[in-house]
């Protein structure tokens, strides 16, 4: 089964057999025949993303604990974070719309952020964590399902839908949310799976294993 | 094109789909693991097409409830309305918030349907093995892949007025059962999609290059 050619690469969307190529920084190499990425040359990929990672943890953190907006009317007021909402919609017999939105806006996220710092924090002082191939399928098998991006748009819609009939006030969350989107956006560009694995080979070859 | 224009499967070489590494699998009946990640080895995606049928018809049948049942209920003292998809599409426009109908309208209509047209199309030209633009039709379903998630906008919104907005007699927002069937369709697309193999469109092309 084994034997392995050297720095070939195929592409996932149409299997075409290419040789890799060198990149310079900031490149991209696209498949010759449909055109998809195969392949970028990441500038300093692991610290950068490792530091967008952490930065996206805290606000993540905050975002999840502070409330995202709240509404008054006539002196009665309602706020909601996150996870209030999802419990919220649990207690209304609502249980697999809250599920839904656990998972796509909490869990996911989390699990991503968990496993990429537990991945690169390590990589980045030349350590091979344990279970690194295992935490890199998790990586490829949630990254479709964490949707941060689409619920900012939902609190975006939502936030105009309220103005027409109550007095909004936006909370700490609602800011965090929009500045989360954009470092999951920064963690996503300069995340290479590529060098990760590049650099999980080396240090395991100077650990002497296959 | 070169000498190496061949697909990887054409010289029994298979590409992990976790970590991209490319290894020689010889034994077809015996199942092989990737030797950098350990994943399971396939040339293309098992029952591909079987799966991805399955889901997407699925997906139709509930679009039917997703668009036809109430997707919200507001009620307060004065007035109560209760909005399928469309209808609260056209109510936004109605009230002057036509920015945020044409938002909505895209990622709760358009981009559905989008989904599964397309994806009827790429599994019909696949079972037909259709020589028919396979570079379109690849980009075609990495749209589909980029834009799907964006569906489940409307879910989110009904999700944060159902939560916020319950304030007894003053005004209520419930969720209503067109959410169900809606957020159904869109998670039932996503693994629509994931179960797909864009692969399967570049093959018949590889065999007719091989016999010629």
């Amino acid at each position: 089964m084994a034997d392995r050619p050297a720095q070939l690469i195929a592409c996932h969307y149409c299997d075409l057999l290419q040789r890799e190529i060198p990149l310079n920084p900031g490149c991209t190499a696209s498949c010759s025949r449909c055109g998809a990425v195969l392949y970028r040359n990441a500038t300093d990929s692991i610290d950068r993303t490792l530091a967008y990672t952490l930065a996206a943890a805290v606000l993540f953190a905050v975002a999840n604990t502070f409330p995202i907006f709240s509404i008054e009317v006539q002196g009665d007021r309602s706020a909601i974070n996150l996870y209030g909402a999802v419990a919220s919609l649990w207690d209304q017999e609502m249980k697999s719309i809250a599920l839904l939105v656990l998972i796509t806006a909490i869990v996911m996220p989390a699990v991503e952020l968990i496993s990429m710092t537990y991945l690169l924090l390590p990589l980045k002082f030349r350590r091979v964590p344990p279970g690194c191939a295992l935490f890199m399928r998790t990586l490829r098998y949630v990254e479709p399902w964490g949707m941060v991006e689409v619920f900012m748009l939902g609190v975006l819609v939502s936030l105009v839908k309220l103005t027409s009939s109550f007095k909004v006030i936006p909370g700490i969350a609602l800011w965090s949310f929009g500045a989360l989107t954009l470092l999951l956006a920064a963690v996503a560009s300069s995340f290479s799976a590529r060098d990760v694995w590049a650099r999980l080979e080396q240090g395991n070859k100077e650990r002497g294993e296959p | 094109m070169s000498r190496l224009a061949s697909s990887a499967a054409n010289r029994m070489l298979c590409s992990c789909q976790v970590c991209n590494l490319v290894s020689r699998k010889t034994q077809l009946a015996y199942p092989a693991h990737c030797p950098r990640c350990g994943t399971l080895l396939h040339f293309r995606r098992p029952a591909s097409v079987a799966r991805c049928w399955a889901l997407l018809i699925a997906a139709y049948i509930l679009y039917i409830p997703a668009n036809l049942l109430t997707i919200m209920e507001t009620g307060s003292l004065f007035s109560y309305r209760s909005d399928t998809i469309m209808s609260g599409i056209v109510h936004l426009w109605k009230t002057g918030s036509w920015m945020i109908a044409v938002i909505v309208f895209i990622a709760s209509v358009t981009i559905p349907l989008l989904k599964l047209i397309s994806l009827t199309l790429l599994l019909i030209s696949v079972q037909r093995r259709s020589l028919w633009r396979p570079r379109e039709r690849t980009r075609l379903f990495r749209l589909i892949e980029l834009v799907g998630r964006w569906s489940m906008l409307d879910i989110y919104v009904v999700t944060l007025l159902a939560a916020l907005v319950q304030l007894g007699a003053m005004a209520t927002v419930k969720a209503g059962p067109g959410a169900v069937a809606f957020g159904a369709v869109v998670v039932l697309t996503m693994f629509a999609a994931m179960q797909f193999d864009p692969r399967l469109i570049w093959d018949p092309l590889q065999r007719k290059d091989l016999h010629d």
